[in-house]
């Protein structure tokens, strides 16, 4: 069918921030930052069209600087976060602010792509997650399933827990943590775990991954040298509590359970070049999604440690006697952990990837050269996981 | 001859025919016995009819007359007869005077018959007399031989009986000598009449006597039986009298057996004495010649005395002996198997197969005679069971070897150079490793081939015929190790420490070349080697060599490919370092080419010279002319222009994607970690790309002032004038390093590139 085929759309910077609009759950819709040092940078607001498979864009101006990292607010469409760089007396400072976007783009106009350019608008700064304490923001990352209140950021080797106060006007550093020891210890990615009540994140570091409860501020588990070199992302498992995967600049992919830290349950080694971004799948965890700086994006189903090790376990309730008999085929057959496809639109560096908020089986990828591909799980799978 | 004379007698000439009649009456008679005499022998009497008629007594030519004149009758005969008639009467003549001939002596015997008749009638009457006589004699004497006959068994029947009432004494005097032998056979001879006359009082009390001395004489002998210390053939001899004294042989088979065991047993508790924790245990062949001479061979005489003296127990017996075997042998085999356990330890395996083979023929012996308890078979079975554990030892041993040799090459890897000296090569240390590791498998093929050695009694058995050889030391010692040579190499690549890089690089490389000389030549020697040494017989499936190259050629690959992630790394490292922790906002102008990249540049020729050592060179692309001379202008160039220049002009932001863009339309991917080739171009390729995709990445994370683009520009300058020589495809690191600058460029909020001149001069300045 053609409407497997990858829809790409170009922007005309570098970019490296790309998130789902989280609070998002019909529209499929991507925010895509730019990095440009010498122009106003913009955020992209993609909105694809799943039936007429058309992308419509609206750009907003993100005057600030150019842009890091960008995360969607859980729970109201129009708020996002941003970390982004501001050079200023030869120095540069990586900050981190929440921002409202307009509200007519909250849900996706449809304007025309000419108008665009145009008639840009700017964000609406709500508040800055700095103060003078702590510069360089790596990333900002939301409560999963909260009110959108509660942000965690990390600067250096600090991890700061937000309250959002004054319908996010204002923000007040609830508590810190922050890494001691020799050394440049330099957090590079954050996850928040959608388990245990959002209680727990977990942060990597070098080569290291740390779990933290939020409450207490305090480590969970470490898990030292969990990749050869820099670990670049993690992600948790939405279905499966303990489980979370890390990828890093030793190409691999490594899932672990955070009750046995001495050894990952499983490594997958795709990748030719670092690997910087690793995501589940929301709904169905087996389905796993890297990028790389090898300007690929391969798209694994790890079934054997997915939280439907043996397929779709369907309710005896809702089935007939034909599907029930089928089902139980199915389970017998052990299913093998595979790479499901491997998407090569990329021509340069892929720094992210994100699953849909609203189609779980669409996903966007992000390189270096401002190029997004849109792409969706092969219907075959899909019908094979649904069915 | 009377045949010939009746048929030369002319037909018409008949006896009778003649006309005889004028003969004298005396004459008349004989001519007429004559002429039955002649009808007798069927001579005709027709040469009478040619005879001329008339015949005349007195005329000189009658045959027959008595005035017969021969010369009157030739000169008759010459004239009246034709020449015819002269043949005739000469044949005539001569048959005439043959039956003439037999006449005479016919009469002659008759004659002497009547004679013997007479003497034979007088003999007869004489014959007669004499029986009459003899007769008469014999009847006189008949009566006196009577008696004599009577006599003589009177006087057997007395000595009879004086043997039996000497009997009691001396068979206490034979028992009293130990003549034992002697004492049995009297009473055997004894035996039966007194049985018989046991009825009469005296008998009876012979009997009594004799038994209670055969009662002494099977006790003496039991006696003697148990003291034993005389040795298996004569307590053999007592066993066979106590049965001839009719002794229950069932029992006789328990106190035989019971006794043999206590000798044996002495022979085990020797052995196990040997065996014993501390002292010096004798070697395992003294062991087993022990073994086999003293329990083996005494085992041996058991169960031929056994066989020979309790034949007739039939199968009950035999089976009790096969028990008794099997019990004795099974201890024994523990005995052995304990003094073989401590025989684990050393290469040398020709004693402990002499001393198996003694061992296996010791018990081929008694395995004809002791069939049913299955000694030969055990026996075979713990060689078969030592021969295995031998192949497991020797595969640890090599095993161990390959860590040793491990060993000493990280010892010569790590020992400190001298100045100016680059100690053993690695071409060098790999030989060694590579004929040391050889050696060592010759030596075991060598070790376990005794096994299957002609003269050795075990090497028919179907097993070291067959599962051996293929099994046992093709498979299980030869592919065995190649294969744990080939895991204990990978797992080097897993190592977990990738960052430390617990194993020296110049490890891997080394590895990773005998790997795949195995694969091209050792382990197709290694495996023809053994497959001559050991003619693999029987149809288990063994591994293919090719299946075994195959997996050599993956485990060199993925050691190469280890290296290049390596050594890769160490370079990128400080790549990493040297663009992380500069302030490129507010560094200076650049007046040097960075250490660091110097330092890359030593590196990788370092390296470059580390696998020369050992990988062939490999083929490059043909090299325009100018390679070397290509500097860094290009970057600036009216025909490079375009690539980067429009981004710090103002106007068109986008320009520098799309001629990015299309520029990589028109190049390869570059896949930075990508299968290596065995060659040293290979090898370097892999690794500058690692090392400039690594600069790339972190040039990219970082934002750089006018001077820090600079710099970029100046190094990479000078990393594009030293690296293109190593690496396969010189247009890749132009590419890189393009890219490099270019993403310098765009990370530089105010991009001034440096004049190519000068960036010439500094890279030239060092």
């Amino acid at each position: 069918m053609e409407d497997d085929a990858p829809v790409i759309y170009g922007l005309e910077f570098q970019a490296r921030a790309l998130t789902p609009q989280t609070a998002e759950t019909d529209a499929i819709r991507f925010l895509v930052g730019t990095q440009s040092l010498k122009y106003d940078n913009q955020i992209h607001i993609i909105d694809f069209d799943d039936e007429n498979n058309i992308i419509n864009k609206n750009v907003l101006l993100h005057q600030a600087g150019e842009i890091w990292h960008i995360s969607a607010s859980p729970a109201d469409r129009g708020v996002l976060a941003t970390c982004y760089n501001r050079t200023s007396d030869s120095k540069v400072l990586t900050c981190a602010a929440v921002w409202r976007m307009p509200k007519e783009l909250e849900s996706g106009s449809h304007e025309s792509p000419d108008d665009s350019s145009s008639t840009a608008q700017t964000l609406e700064l709500l508040c800055h997650l700095d103060n003078t304490a702590h510069s360089n923001m790596a990333c900002v990352v939301w409560e999963p399933m909260g009110d959108g209140k509660k942000i965690i950021s990390l600067a250096d080797n600090h991890i700061l827990l937000w309250d959002l106060q004054e319908s996010s006007s204002q923000a007040v550093l609830a508590s810190s943590a922050s890494l001691g020891g020799k050394g440049q210890l330099k957090f590079t990615s954050g996850r928040w775990s959608p388990h245990h009540n959002c209680t727990q994140v977990a942060t990597a570091n070098d080569t290291t991954l740390r779990g933290w409860d939020t409450r207490t501020m305090s480590q969970i588990y470490c898990i030292e040298n969990a990749h050869g070199q820099l670990v670049r992302d993690l992600d948790f498992n939405p279905n499966k509590q303990y489980y979370l995967a890390s990828c890093g600049d030793d190409c691999k992919v490594k899932f672990w359970d955070t009750r046995n830290v001495t050894e990952p349950v499983k490594t997958l080694e795709e990748h030719s070049h670092w690997v910087w971004n690793v995501r589940y799948n929301h709904s169905h965890d087996q389905l796993v999604l890297t990028g790389s700086s090898d300007s690929r994006v391969i798209l694994s189903n790890m079934v054997s440690i997915s939280s439907e090790p043996f397929g779709h376990l369907v309710d005896d309730d809702d089935i007939s006697d034909q599907e029930d008999h089928r089902s139980e085929e199915k389970s017998k057959e052990p299913l093998q952990d595979n790479v499901i496809a491997t998407y090569e639109e990329h021509e340069d560096s892929v720094y992210a990837v994100d699953w849909s908020s609203a189609d779980p089986w669409l996903f966007a990828s992000l390189s270096y050269d401002g190029r997004l591909v849109i792409n969706r799980v092969p219907r075959a799978l899909k019908y094979h996981i649904l069915l | 001859m009377a045949a010939a004379a009746a048929a030369g007698s002319s037909p018409g000439s008949r006896p009778g025919d003649s006309p005889e009649g004028p003969e004298g009456e005396a004459p008349e008679r004989r001519r007429k016995a004559h002429g039955m005499l002649k009808l007798y022998y069927g001579l005709s009497e027709g040469e009478a009819a040619g005879r001329p008629a008339g015949p005349d007594p007195l005329d000189p030519t009658d045959l027959n007359g008595a005035h017969f004149d021969p010369e009157v009758y030739l000169d008759k005969l010459r004239r009246e007869c034709p020449l015819a008639q002269l043949m005739d009467s000469e044949t005539d003549m001569v048959r005439r005077i043959r039956a003439l001939d037999a006449t005479y002596t016919i009469r002659k015997m008759k004659n002497d018959f009547r004679k013997m008749e007479d003497e034979m009638d007088r003999l007869a009457t004489n014959m007669a007399v004499i029986t009459d006589f003899s007769a008469r004699i014999s009847a006189t004497l008949q009566d006196r031989h009577e008696r004599i006959t009577k006599l003589a068994g009177v006087h057997a029947l007395l000595r009879k009986l004086q043997f039996l009432f000497e009997l009691p004494s001396r068979l206490t005097k034979c028992v009293e000598l130990g003549a034992y032998g002697q004492a049995v056979r009297y009473q055997g001879r004894a035996q039966a009449v007194l049985q018989q006359y046991q009825h009469l009082p005296s008998f009876r009390a012979i009997q009594d006597d004799c038994q209670v001395i055969t009662a002494r004489l099977a006790q003496q002998l039991r006696q003697r039986f148990r003291e034993g210390g005389s040795g298996a053939p004569e307590q053999a001899e007592c066993v066979e009298l106590l049965l001839a004294l009719g002794e229950p042989a069932e029992e006789l088979c328990e106190e035989f057996l019971a006794h043999a065991r206590g000798r044996l047993e002495e022979e085990l508790r020797s052995l196990e004495a040997e065996l014993g924790p501390s002292p010096p245990a004798p070697d395992v062949l003294e062991f087993t010649d022990h073994g086999g001479s003293g329990f083996v061979g005494g085992l041996c005489q058991v169960a031929a005395a056994y066989q020979e003296l309790f034949a007739a127990q039939g199968p009950a017996g035999a089976e009790r002996l096969a028990a008794f075997a099997r019990e004795l042998g099974s201890r024994y085999f523990a005995l052995v198997e304990r003094r073989l356990a401590q025989e684990q330890g050393g290469g040398d395996n020709s004693l402990l197969v002499r001393a198996l083979d003694r061992f296996h023929r010791r018990l081929r012996a008694p395995g004809a005679l002791l069939a049913a308890a299955g000694l030969a078979e055990a026996a075979t079975e713990i060689v078969e069971r030592v021969a295995r554990e031998r192949l497991g030892h020797h595969l640890q041993g090599l095993r161990a070897a390959f860590l040793g040799c491990l060993t000493d090459v990280r010892q010569a890897l790590a020992a400190p150079r001298v100045a100016g000296k680059e100690g053993p090569g690695l071409a060098e240390l790999l030989a060694n490793v590579a004929s040391s590791i050889l050696s060592h498998i010759k030596a075991s093929l060598a070790a376990v081939h005794l096994f299957t050695a002609k003269e050795v009694s075990f090497s028919n058995k179907p097993y070291f015929r067959g599962e051996f050889c293929s099994q046992g030391v093709r498979e299980g010692l030869i592919v065995g190790f190649i294969r744990s040579m080939c895991q204990t190499a990978q797992s080097f690549c897993d190592s977990p420490g990738e960052k430390g890089g617990a194993t020296p690089p110049a490890l891997l490389l080394l590895l990773s070349r005998l790997c795949l000389d195995y694969e091209t030549a050792t382990i197709s020697y290694i495996l023809t080697l053994t497959d001559e040494q050991f003619l693999v017989q029987d149809q288990f499936p063994v591994t293919p060599v090719s299946t075994l190259c195959a997996e050599a050629r993956e485990t060199a690959r993925r050691l190469l490919t280890h290296y290049v992630k390596v050594q890769g790394l160490v370079i990128s490292q400080m790549l990493r370092k040297s663009v992380e922790t500069r302030d490129w906002l507010s560094t200076l102008e650049p007046r040097n080419v960075r250490a660091v990249m110097k330092r890359v540049v030593e590196d990788t020729t370092a390296i470059d010279v580390q696998v020369g050592l050992l990988y062939e060179e490999g083929v490059r692309k043909a090299q325009s002319s100018d390679s070397s001379k290509r500097t860094f202008s290009v970057y600036s160039s009216s025909r490079q222009q375009g690539r980067y220049a429009p981004s710090y002009t103002p106007s068109a932001p986008m320009d520098t994607n799309l001629l990015s863009n299309i520029q990589k339309l028109f190049s390869e991917r570059i896949d930075v970690f990508s299968p290596v080739e065995f060659n040293k171009v290979s090898v370097l390729t892999g690794i500058i790309k690692i090392s400039l995709k690594t600069l790339l990445e972190c040039v990219r994370l970082r934002t750089f002032g006018r001077f820090g683009l600079q710099q970029v520009q100046v190094d990479c300058h000078f990393l594009q004038l030293y690296l293109w020589r190593f690496v396969a495809d010189e247009e890749l690191v132009h590419l890189l390093l393009d890219e490099v600058v270019a993403s310098a460029a765009l990370r530089c909020p105010d991009p001034v590139p440096m004049e190519p001149s000068v960036v010439e001069v500094i890279c030239e300045r060092g």
